[in-house]
């Protein structure tokens, strides 16, 4: 034990004269949730709709007018024909077509049903489920309109169909920031993890003093958790940094008990470094770390669901984030910050850590070589 | 008078896929005295010292260091030696006493007993007033003296050196080699590799190596005698030859 407070004393000497590790402790949480929180939004900011109107009509000007309406479609009503329409489809200049056919407002009138064509650019599908949806729900709204014209309802009679009245909860204004917030932390976390624990580790092999270690008694397991510690607690650090931060810059909501967040975040640190310094134990210079961690990182990040819902993957893709660390952080994240979950409902997550985390280690100390 | 033998190599072998850098090397190092393992760059001077001190494993071969075997009881070896490499390595960013630390630590060398041994050892090496600086920002010549009393800290029983003089101008290594006489005064036997044959000279016997295989070994005095030759550069030429 002794053994270790002096390797700790060592490791954080050099980390606090270390020029290049110290400011990078403090920028990265910054810039990740300054910029990345921000950049990284599915909210749409302005939808470009391009309107091509064949019939001119008191309707089709109604329903184009009801669009204008909402601040964030901004209609360009100049296009007389599909063909210039979807050139600025083509040069991105709009997001999307409304077309209305010649005689759109004569078979509404007469057939009592008349129809619309809505081309959306769907090189982002998301961009283009929301467009339409929103586009959905403007027309299905200009069609009680005119129900209640022509049938002399007034608005507020009673609705004759089922309506969905929303409440959103946990995050009730779907504000975005606050799904992405936790999300970026818990990279964060495992970003101060894998790549600070294994660079510093082959850094000593490339530079030779791991075999001055190497030749005194000290043991393997003492060495790895001499490695550990020191990034184990940065990693913390950090997290508390980069929640002070979010909670300061976007009133972050912390509903769950910071106990339970730094409990499990303590738990899964020692996953992801024990990777880290698994990894490291592999290779001979900083280049291999860089390149196998990043290739963890990238599917572990990919796959965690912090972009896109785990549940939504193929089940073969489900099974094998069972063995994603960030998929369980993740959700530890969101559900302790937004939900207020405690151990008892993240049970699950806590066994799973538990075990990458004893796996990775213990194959850090396996694997470490005094002898070559 | 023969003394007990401290280090016992027999039929060492350490291959390298189809390389072969130790080629059967048997030899017996005696306790307290200064071994000297000689031959040009690449002979396998370093391979025989790393794996006498347990950073490699040999291909074959039985090894014994300070009454321990090599293959099952490294990590007692790893207590009773010390071991300069060839490259600096200990630690740049850190002091002079933060290393010092650092290794008393790891040797479990009580807080009282290092900081008696840590005084003394400033003054020896005169280096009290940079006991607070960085070893980066020291000259070569001062890290490879503390890289040597770092090595010997503990008091081992055995201390290996690779090349420890690589570099440094004459009069420092002679005060290195004052160190080495002091150390091994104080009953610590010394395994020394160099390619410096005036060094040659300061051992009390010496193995000299060509392409992985002993060549000779005996005192100075007698490898004169026995090659015909006034001083050792001249005894390496002929067998390297």
């Amino acid at each position: 034990m002794k053994t270790i407070l002096y390797l700790l004393q060592k490791e954080f000497r050099q980390i606090f004269r270390n020029k290049t590790i110290l400011p990078m402790i403090f920028v990265v949480p910054i810039m990740q949730m300054l910029i990345l929180v921000f950049a990284a939004t599915y909210d749409m900011k302005r939808i470009d709709l391009v309107v091509v109107d064949h019939d001119m009509s008191e309707n089709s000007r109604q329903l184009i007018a009801k669009f204008d309406g909402i601040p964030f479609f901004h209609v360009h009503h100049l296009e007389q024909s599909e063909k210039l329409a979807e050139d600025k489809l083509l040069n991105d200049e709009a997001d999307a077509i409304l077309v209305f056919p010649v005689n759109f407002e004569r078979n509404l009138i007469r057939d009592d049903e008349t129809k619309v064509q809505l081309l959306i650019n769907a090189i982002e599908s998301n961009s283009a489920q929301l467009i339409y949806a929103y586009s959905a729900n403007i027309i299905s709204d200009f069609n009680k309109d005119i129900i209640a014209e022509w049938k002399g309802i007034p608005e507020f009679t009673p609705p004759t169909k089922v309506e969905i009245t929303e409440n959103y909860w946990y995050n009730p204004e779907l504000d975005y920031k606050w799904f992405m917030a936790p999300g970026i932390l818990a990279i964060l976390v495992t970003i101060i993890g894998m790549f600070m624990s294994g660079m510093n580790l082959v850094r000593e092999k490339e530079i030779g003093t791991i075999e001055q270690l190497n030749v005194t008694p000290l043991k393997k397991y003492q060495f790895i958790i001499g490695k550990l510690i020191p990034f184990w607690i940065i990693g913390l650090f950090d997290l508390a940094f980069g929640l002070t931060i979010a909670w300061l810059v976007f009133d972050l909501p912390i509903v769950g008990s910071l106990f339970t967040l730094f409990f499990m975040a303590g738990i899964y640190l020692i996953g992801v470094l024990g990777l880290g310094l698994f990894i490291s134990t592999l290779a001979d210079t900083q280049q291999q770390v860089m390149f196998v961690s990043f290739f963890f990182m990238m599917i572990f990040v990919l796959m965690g669901g912090i972009f896109t819902p785990v549940e939504s993957m193929p089940n073969w893709a489900q099974t094998i984030d069972r063995l994603n660390p960030i998929y369980y952080f993740m959700r530890v994240m969101r559900m302790v910050v937004l939900k207020g979950s405690n151990i008892t409902d993240l049970l699950q997550e806590l066994v799973s850590l538990s075990i990458l985390g004893i796996t990775f280690l213990s194959l850090a100390i396996w694997r470490y070589r005094k002898t070559a | 008078m023969e003394r007990e033998t401290i280090i016992s190599a027999r039929n060492l072998v350490k291959n390298f896929g189809h390389f072969t850098a130790n080629d059967n090397l048997s030899f017996e190092v005696r306790k307290g005295e200064i071994f000297g393992f000689l031959g040009a760059n690449g002979a396998g001077k370093t391979t025989a010292i790393r794996i006498l001190c347990g950073l490699s494993s040999p291909t074959s071969g039985e090894v014994e260091v300070a009454g321990f075997d090599i293959y099952r009881e490294t990590e007692k070896i790893k207590k009773n030696i010390g071991y300069m490499s060839q490259k600096f390595s200990l630690y740049e960013d850190l002091t002079i006493l933060e290393n010092i630390k650092l290794y008393a630590g790891i040797y479990g060398i009580s807080r009282k007993q290092r900081k008696e041994k840590e005084s003394e050892l400033l003054k020896k090496l005169e280096l009290e007033n940079v006991k607070n600086k960085l070893i980066g920002d020291l000259p070569l010549g001062w890290k490879q003296k503390l890289a040597f009393s770092v090595a010997i800290f503990h008091d081992p029983k055995i201390v290996f050196l690779d090349e420890p003089t690589g570099g440094v101008d004459p009069v420092t290594r002679r005060k290195f080699w004052d160190l080495i006489y002091e150390a091994a005064h104080n009953g610590i036997t010394v395994f020394v590799t160099t390619h410096y044959m005036d060094e040659a000279e300061y051992c009390d016997r010496v193995s000299i190596m060509n392409a992985g295989r002993i060549e000779a070994l005996d005192t100075p005095a007698k490898l004169k005698e026995k090659y015909n030759a006034t001083n050792m550069d001249e005894v390496f030429l002929k067998i390297a030859r």
